[in-house]
C-alpha cells in the first residue's frame, strides 16, 4: 500500500480510453462499477467537446461480483453496436475487471459473432502499466489488428513523400496545436501528410498506413511501439526527434531530409536558415538585451519524458538559464531521459511522488519552475513563478488561441512562457532600487518552521526593502545562517554577514 | 390526466459520481476527521480530477493505494494499514479516521470492519470503516454510509450530565431532536434557528462540525434527516438505536421546508406558528425568478438523489417536469417527500412525471431529442454535447454543493435553474449567427 495525495500519471484504462476515442466512429466499453465512466466528463469538460464521448460502461455490480457477468457484456456490446453502428468497439478492463478474472477476451469473441463491428479487448494490466504506457500499447494493438492481414508485398507508396503522424489524441498537452504545427513545418517541406493516428482518423484507413513513406512520432510516451512494429514489419523507418526548441526542430527537419532522401525539392539547410533567422523570433529574442538578465537564473523542470526533456534542452542551451533540476515521472522511461539531459542539468530526479517534488523545489529555491498543475501550486504556496509545460493539467491549459509548442510558433510560445514566468528584467532591477513597491509586513508568509530568532528592528525595516518575491528567501537564507552561527538576534550585521557569506 | 405516481426502471447505464466523492464534503464539514480511501489509482484519479484545487488546500484525506502485492495477498493488510495510519497520526493528529472501502476491497474482501477494532486500540484512533463502493452506491450515497457508520459511534448517553442517567422524572422528559445529513455550517444554523423560532432545541446535529461532538442517541431521541439520500442513516438511527424517526418532505424550497418544519413540529406535540407567512413571504421574494422559468420544461436525467425533492420545488415554482431519473428511490424514507410531490401537481394542475430508478442515458437522450425539454439537469459528461444541440443544460453536481436547503436558500436553487435561461438572454444577438451551436 501507498499512501498518496495526488498522482501524475492516471489508471490504464484512461490511455486505452483516450485512444480509443480519438478514433472516428470507434465505441469503447469499460468493464467497471458505477461512476468509474469519470473519463467521460474529463473529456467533456477539459476538451470542450461537443460530441458525446463514446464511450459507455458495462456496469459491475453487485450481481456480477455474484454470478460474474454472464451475458451482460456480450449484450452491452450487441446493444452499443446496433444503436452506434461503430466501425470497431473496445472492451476496456479496469482495475475491477482486473481481480475480478472474467474471461473478457470470451466475451469479445461471443460477441463478434452476433455484431457488425469489429470488437477487441484492450489488452493491458493495471497494476502493471499506466495511463501513457496504456495508451502506446492499445495504439500498437489497434494498428497491428487492421495491419495483420495485410501483404508487405502488394504495398504501394504514395508518389510523394509523405508521412503518418502517430501519436495525436484526445486530452493530450497542446496537441491539437502541435499537429496543425506540424502540418503546416512538413507543408513547407513539401511532404504531404498521409495519416494522423489516431485523432479523427477512421479505423477502416489504418490499411493505407504502409504507404506513407515514414512515420513520425513527436510525443516519446506515445506511438513508439506503433513506430517500432510498423519498421520491423513493413520496413517503415521512423523519426522520433520531439521538434521543440529551434535546435531540435532543425535536427527533425534534417533528420526527416535524411531518411526520406529523395526529397529535395527544397534546400533544407537553407529553409533552417530563413525559419530560425526571421520566421521564428525565439532565436532573436535569446539575443536580445531582455533574454540577458536570463543569464543563470536558475530553473527546475519537471513534467513527463517527452516535454521535461525538451524544456531542459531549451532552457539550457538556447535561453542560457541554469536548470538546476530536471525531472520526470515517468519512471518506466528513466533511463532514456538520464541520457537526454545529461550535461544540460545539474540534477536529474525521477519520481512518482509529487513531495519529493515539492521538498526539491524548496530546497533548490529557483526563480522559476517549469512543470505540470502540481508544480504551479507548489509555486504558489512557495511564492515561485511556474509556467505550465506538460500533462496532468487543468482546464486552463486547453486554450482556445493557437499554442503549439513543436516547430517554430512553438519556439516563440516556449519563449514567451519562459520570459512570462520569470520576474524580470527592467521590473526586477528597479524594485531592487526603489525596495519594492509593497510595504505591507508579510514576512511571515514562509514554510519554514516558525522561528525562535528575534529580528531588530532595523533589520526587519531593511527586509521590508527587499522585492517581495526575494524577500522569503533572504529571510530564510538569513534565519539559516544565524542559526549555524549560533545567533539568536538577528540584526542588520547578521543580515549583511549572512549576504555575504552566501555570496561567498 | 395522470394524477398518479408511476415508477419505472432501466437498465441502470447511467452516469454518476463515485460515492467515494462524499469525502469531499465530508473531511471540511468534520473538521478533526480524516478519510483515508482504500483503493486503486482510478479511485484516486477519480478524487483528484473531480475535487480540483480543493486537493492543494492541504486536504485531511488520502488514497491507501492498492498495488499488486496487496492484491495478491502477498502483504499483510493488517500491517499495511497501520503503517500508513501511524504515519496519518503522526503528521496529522485527526479525532478520528474514516476508512472509505471501494470496489476493490469489496471484491478482495478486505476485512476491514474485522480490522479497525484492533487497529483502533493499538493506535489510539478511532476507526470508522464505509463501504462507499460504485458497486453499491452513487454519488451522494457516500454520505449515507459514512453517516449510518458514524451513528454506532454516537454516545448512548450524555457523560456531562450524568444525573441524568437517573430514571427520568416527569419534567425531565424534554424532547431531543437530532437532525441528520451533512449540510454547511451556515446551512446548520440557519435550520436550527427556524425551529428555534418554534420552541424546539436541536440537541445535536449528526455530522457535528467535530467527531468529538456527535450527539447522543437513544430510544428517547427524535431524529429527522435533512436530506433524501440518507435512508441507510435513518434505518440504522431505528433499528440500532431505537431513535424515533420523523418522516417529513426535506426542507429543499420554501414549500419543503415549511412541511419539514411543520412535521417537526406536529411529531413533537408543538403547534407551528408563522411559517404560513414566512413561507409567503419567500415566494415573493423569488417571484422574479419564477417569472423566468414559469411554464417552461425541465428533465431531470438523474445522478444524487436530490431529484424528487428539487421536481417538487420547480413544479410549485410553476415548471412542467417530463421525468425525474434517479439513481435510487427508497419509497419509504422519501414517501411523505413523494406524497407533497403528488399534490403539488395536483394544485398546480400539472401531470404528474414519471419517475425512472436506474435510468439509461442513451434512451434518455432518445427522449430528450423527442420532447426537446427547456432544461436538462444533467452531469457534465452530457452537459456539453447537449449544450451543442441547442438544448439548455444545467449542471447537477452544483445542487450537492450549493446551499439549497431551508427558506433562505430557495434564491440559490433558482439562481441555478435560472442560469442558463438568462445566459441565453445575454447571447441573444448571438444566435442570429445562424448555427453557432452545432445542430445535427
Amino acid at each position: 500500500m501507498k499512501l498518496a495525495y495526488w498522482m501524475y500519471a492516471g489508471p490504464a484504462h484512461i490511455g486505452t480510453l483516450r485512444v480509443a476515442s480519438s478514433f472516428k466512429n470507434v465505441h469503447a466499453i469499460m468493464h467497471a462499477p458505477l461512476g468509474d465512466d469519470y473519463f467521460n466528463v474529463m473529456r467533456s469538460m477539459l476538451e470542450r467537446e461537443r460530441d458525446f464521448t463514446p464511450v459507455t460502461t458495462s456496469v459491475v455490480d453487485r450481481h456480477v461480483l455474484a454470478r460474474g457477468s454472464q451475458e451482460k457484456v456480450v449484450e452491452n456490446i450487441n446493444r452499443k453496436d446496433k444503436q452506434e453502428k461503430p466501425d470497431l468497439i473496445v472492451l476496456t478492463p479496469t482495475c475491477t475487471s482486473s481481480i475480478l478474472q472474467e474471461d473478457l477476451q470470451n466475451f469479445v469473441n461471443r460477441a463478434s459473432l452476433n455484431s457488425d463491428s469489429d470488437v477487441l479487448l484492450a489488452d493491458v494490466n493495471h497494476y502493471r502499466v499506466n495511463e501513457l504506457q496504456a495508451a502506446d500499447r492499445t495504439l500498437e494493438q489497434i494498428i497491428r489488428h487492421y495491419l495483420k492481414d495485410l501483404n508487405s508485398q502488394n504495398i504501394k507508396k504514395t508518389e510523394q513523400p509523405s508521412v503518418n503522424i502517430l501519436g495525436i489524441f484526445t486530452l493530450g498537452f497542446h496537441n491539437q496545436h502541435d499537429c496543425r504545427e506540424l502540418k503546416r513545418l512538413l507543408n513547407d517541406l513539401g511532404i504531404k501528410v498521409n495519416l494522423i493516428i489516431p485523432e479523427g482518423v477512421s479505423v477502416k484507413k489504418l490499411k493505407t498506413i504502409p504507404e506513407a513513406w515514414l512515420n513520425i512520432v513527436p510525443y516519446r510516451e506515445v506511438g513508439l511501439m506503433s513506430a517500432l512494429y510498423l519498421e520491423k514489419t513493413f520496413k517503415m523507418p521512423f523519426v522520433s526527434t520531439c521538434p521543440i526548441g529551434l535546435i531540435d526542430t532543425a535536427n527533425f527537419v534534417r533528420e526527416l531530409n535524411e531518411k526520406l532522401h529523395t526529397f529535395s525539392k527544397i534546400n533544407v539547410e537553407q529553409y533552417i536558415d530563413h525559419q530560425t533567422r526571421f520566421i521564428s523570433q525565439a532565436a532573436w529574442f535569446s539575443r536580445s538585451i531582455d533574454c540577458q538578465n536570463l543569464t543563470g537564473k536558475k530553473a527546475v523542470v519537471f513534467g513527463d519524458t517527452t516535454h521535461a526533456v525538451a524544456l531542459t534542452k531549451v532552457l539550457s542551451r538556447e535561453m542560457g538559464i541554469r536548470v538546476v533540476c530536471a525531472g520526470t515521472y515517468c519512471q518506466h522511461d528513466a533511463d532514456w531521459f538520464r541520457e537526454q539531459v545529461e550535461g544540460f542539468c545539474d540534477e536529474i530526479l525521477i519520481t512518482e511522488d509529487h513531495t519529493q517534488v515539492s521538498n526539491m523545489i524548496a530546497r533548490l529555491e529557483p526563480s522559476a519552475i517549469f512543470g505540470t498543475q502540481m508544480e504551479r501550486h507548489v509555486g504558489k504556496r512557495l511564492d515561485i513563478p511556474c509556467g505550465v509545460i506538460s500533462a496532468p493539467i487543468h482546464i486552463q491549459n486547453f486554450p482556445l488561441g493557437y499554442r503549439p509548442f513543436v516547430g517554430y510558433e512553438g519556439a516563440n510560445q516556449i519563449a514567451d512562457l519562459v520570459y512570462n514566468s520569470f520576474t524580470l528584467g527592467m521590473e526586477d532591477h528597479l524594485l531592487e532600487i526603489f525596495g519594492g513597491h509593497d510595504v505591507k509586513t508579510v514576512i511571515t508568509k514562509t514554510l519554514s518552521t516558525n522561528s525562535d530568532l528575534q529580528w531588530s528592528e532595523s533589520s526587519l525595516a531593511e527586509l521590508q526593502k527587499i522585492p517581495g518575491f526575494v524577500r522569503n528567501r533572504i529571510k530564510r537564507n538569513t534565519e539559516k545562517y544565524a542559526r549555524e552561527q549560533n545567533i539568536k538576534q538577528i540584526t542588520l550585521e547578521v543580515l549583511y554577514a549572512a549576504k555575504e557569506a552566501l555570496a561567498a | 390526466m395522470n394524477t398518479k405516481l408511476n415508477f419505472e426502471c432501466e437498465t441502470g447505464n447511467y452516469h454518476t459520481f463515485c460515492p467515494i466523492s462524499c469525502v469531499a464534503w465530508l473531511y471540511q464539514k468534520i473538521e478533526d476527521s480524516f478519510f483515508l480511501v482504500i483503493g486503486t489509482k482510478t479511485c484516486g484519479y477519480f478524487l483528484q480530477n473531480a475535487l480540483g484545487v480543493m486537493i492543494f488546500a492541504e486536504p485531511r484525506y488520502a488514497m491507501a493505494e492498492l498495488e499488486e502485492g496487496d492484491i495478491s495477498a502477498q502483504l499483510n493488510d493488517y500491517k499495511e494499514l497501520k503503517r500508513l495510519c501511524l504515519k496519518i497520526k503522526q503528521d496529522r493528529n485527526p479525532s478520528v479516521i474514516v476508512w472509505i472501502g471501494t470496489c476493490t476491497t469489496e471484491i478482495i474482501k478486505m476485512d476491514l470492519e474485522g480490522m479497525a477494532p484492533k487497529l483502533e486500540s493499538d493506535i489510539c484512533i478511532p476507526i470508522v470503516v464505509a463501504r462507499a463502493n460504485g458497486l453499491d452506491y452513487a454519488f451522494t450515497q457516500g454520505e449515507d454510509t459514512v453517516l449510518s457508520a458514524l451513528v454506532h459511534r454516537c454516545p448512548l448517553t450524555d457523560p456531562l450530565n450524568s444525573e441524568s442517567q437517573k430514571p427520568f422524572t416527569t419534567i425531565e422528559k424534554k424532547k431531543n431532536l437530532v437532525l441528520f445529513g451533512s449540510v454547511s455550517n451556515t446551512v446548520a444554523n440557519q435550520l436550527s434557528l427556524e425551529l428555534e423560532k418554534q420552541g424546539i432545541n436541536v440537541s445535536g446535529w449528526l455530522p457535528a462540525q467535530h467527531y468529538t461532538d456527535l450527539p447522543v442517541l437513544n430510544k428517547d431521541i427524535y431524529v429527522c434527516g435533512v436530506n433524501p439520500f440518507l435512508s441507510r442513516t435513518a434505518t440504522t438511527l431505528m433499528r440500532r438505536r431505537k431513535c424515533k424517526l420523523i418522516g417529513a418532505p426535506f426542507p429543499i424550497g420554501p414549500d419543503g421546508t415549511r412541511k419539514w418544519i411543520e412535521k417537526i413540529c406536529v411529531s413533537l406535540g408543538i403547534k407551528p406558528i408563522g411559517l404560513e407567512d414566512r413561507e409567503k413571504k419567500i415566494w415573493i421574494q423569488i417571484e422574479n425568478y419564477c417569472k423566468l422559468i414559469k411554464g417552461k420544461s425541465v428533465f431531470f436525467m438523474g445522478d444524487n438523489l436530490l431529484e424528487i425533492s428539487l421536481a417538487r420545488f420547480l413544479i410549485r415554482c410553476g415548471m412542467i417536469v417530463y421525468e425525474i431519473g434517479i439513481p435510487y428511490m427508497d419509497k419509504r424514507f422519501q414517501a411523505a417527500e413523494l406524497e407533497l410531490l403528488e399534490k403539488t401537481c395536483i394544485q398546480m394542475n400539472v401531470p404528474v412525471p414519471r419517475i425512472v430508478e436506474k435510468p439509461d442515458n442513451y434512451n434518455q437522450i432518445q427522449r430528450i431529442r423527442e420532447l426537446q425539454p427547456d432544461l436538462v439537469i444533467t452531469g457534465m459528461g452530457l452537459a456539453n454535447p447537449l449544450e451543442s444541440r441547442g438544448i439548455n443544460t444545467k449542471w447537477s453536481v452544483e445542487f450537492t454543493f450549493a446551499q439549497i436547503h431551508g427558506f433562505t436558500n430557495a434564491t440559490d436553487i433558482l439562481e441555478l435553474v435560472t442560469r442558463p435561461l438568462r445566459r441565453n438572454k445575454n447571447l441573444q444577438q448571438l444566435e442570429t449567427i445562424q448555427n453557432y451551436v452545432y445542430l445535427k
